[in-house]
């Protein structure tokens, strides 16, 4: 068994417009998600949510806010699973909450040093 | 209570402290002297309460038989270190130190004796085994039943955990500050499968199940008693003992069958045990870290509540999904897709179940049976069937044998 990094991807300026019975909607669709892969027994570690806010540096003493100036897509929360290939770990991330939202799963395999 | 009924009472509740006091007092390498101390009291107080009756107080008579006996083992031994060894070791003494008998210490000794008997240098098994004998006073053919093994493979199994104690030189005493949090998990994960063996074994006597979970309520309800050990995931393990406890007389029939949880009669259930656990669980949620014994003990709530409400299941189900990010199991997985089902239906709870590699388990497939009942029946009877071949107790075979009979009825 490998791990597997899930990054999640989304437009997330427009969940600030939810309401509380979405946003609790939305925790039990991820809750669901994330318990399905633990029943199987292929969630390393369930990972974390990410603040929108941060700050970038770059060479020069240039720090700018927010890594996300271009695209409109940002980095929302990572989550690592087990599987033993790249398509088992794919087939994981069917029935991710995000896709629904109009965002993407991005999986990467973690190559330990 | 009876006369008769007296001494095994006693046995029950005083041979594991007096052990537990001796062996604190001799050490452990001396647990057998201990544990014959202690049983030459019963048989003396068997033989003689027999004969002239009951003494006054009956457990101080038994302190004090006990007391005069080490008494006598360690002048001997004294005799033994001041005449025979004097020749090996100049640090003899004839002091014969004095048996400290006062609650306080009992307590003491029986705390710290669950620390020296649950560490990690033995397997689980050994852990759970040796509680039950010298932190219980369980004999070894109630341990060998609760086990569903013989009398011989337990007495193997507890000389082998007691040579290995020796070996390693565990001290009777409270782990080191930094130490306590690993060593009580270790105590915690002992206490819990000694009850789960009382609530869930496959063993027929009732009274025996019943007494191996009231005792590890009772030694985790001792944790409570000292700040350092009064942790929340204490609380949260008296809270689920106590949720779980609360059903325990309805979960079988008149002639010991296994009455499942959707059949129980509610009247049954404790209520006493269920306002337990609520206290125990408010005082759990004091600190910032849930254990997996809050979520456990969380489901264990739901399920003390009568009403079949979505609510009720929706809980549940979210509960499962927070315990298996904390630690996987076979049966929280079982249970979870179970919980989906009830929340999100058949159909959603199916296509998750057809994704879990549990095919060996026989719970697996009374789970699909479950699951295809009223979707499709075929597949519910097949699924029940492989289950049947699969369960190794009769309880469990009736139990599945039933549900195959209701389906049968309902086509």
């Amino acid at each position: 068994m490998k791990n597997f990094l899930f990054l999640f991807r989304s437009d997330f300026s427009s969940t600030a417009k939810r309401s509380p019975e979405e946003m609790q909607n939305n925790t039990k669709m991820w809750m669901d998600w994330i318990g399905g892969i633990a029943a199987q027994n292929k969630l390393a570690d369930r990972g974390n949510r990410l603040e929108q806010t941060g700050k970038v540096v770059r060479p020069n003493n240039v720090v700018t806010d927010g890594p996300f100036t271009e695209i409109k897509e940002t980095l929302g929360g990572y989550t690592v699973v087990q599987a033993s290939s790249l398509e088992e770990a794919a087939e994981l991330a069917q029935g991710c909450p995000i896709l629904a939202f109009g965002g993407n799963v991005e999986i990467r395999e973690i190559s330990v040093l | 209570m009876e006369d008769k009924e007296l001494l095994p009472h006693l046995f029950r509740t005083e041979y594991s402290k007096i052990t537990a006091v001796l062996c604190k007092l001799l050490g452990f390498e001396h647990l057998d002297v201990a544990e014959d101390i202690a049983s030459e009291t019963f048989l003396s107080a068997s033989e003689l309460w027999g004969l002239k009756g009951l003494p006054e107080n009956p457990a101080a008579w038994l302190y004090t038989v006990a007391k005069n006996k080490a008494k006598n083992h360690l002048k001997h031994r004294a005799v033994f270190q001041q005449k025979v060894s004097v020749q090996l070791s100049q640090a003899a003494t004839s002091e014969v130190p004095e048996l400290d008998l006062s609650a306080r210490n009992i307590k003491d000794s029986q705390l710290q004796m669950m620390f020296a008997v649950c560490h990690p240098a033995i397997s689980l098994e050994s852990q759970i085994g040796l509680a039950l004998r010298v932190l219980c006073g369980f004999g070894i053919e109630e341990i060998a039943d609760a086990f569903l093994t013989s009398k011989d493979t337990i007495n193997k199994r507890l000389l082998r955990a007691k040579e290995k104690l020796r070996e390693e030189n565990i001290a009777i005493a409270f782990p080191a500050a930094a130490e306590i949090s690993n060593r009580l998990e270790a105590v915690l994960r002992t206490l819990y499968l000694l009850f789960n063996e009382g609530y869930f074994s496959a063993s027929h006597d009732h009274s025996l199940r019943k007494d191996l979970c009231l005792e590890a309520m009772r030694l985790t309800f001792l944790l409570t008693e000292y700040e350092a050990t009064n942790t929340p995931a204490v609380n949260a393990l008296i809270a689920l003992m106590s949720f779980q406890a609360s059903r325990f007389e309805a979960r079988t029939n008149a002639s010991g069958d296994t009455v499942l949880y959707d059949d129980q009669d509610t009247s049954l259930w404790d209520d006493d045990l269920v306002q337990q656990g609520e206290h125990f669980l408010n005082l759990a949620s004091k600190g910032t870290v849930a254990s997996k014994y809050h979520y456990e003990a969380g489901i264990a709530y739901w399920h003390t509540i009568k009403a079949d409400t979505p609510e009720k299941w929706e809980n549940i189900l979210q509960l499962y999904n927070q315990l298996l990010t904390v630690e996987y199991s076979p049966v929280a997985a079982l249970n979870r897709t179970y919980a989906l089902s009830r929340a999100n239906g058949k159909e959603a709870a199916l296509q998750e179940a057809k994704k879990l590699s549990l095919n060996d388990h026989y719970q697996y497939h009374l789970l699909l049976g479950e699951l295809y009942a009223g979707v499709d029946n075929r597949a519910a009877r097949s699924s029940l069937e492989k289950a049947f071949a699969l369960s190794h107790s009769a309880a469990d075979k009736k139990v599945i044998d039933q549900k195959i009979q209701q389906l049968t009825e309902t086509d």
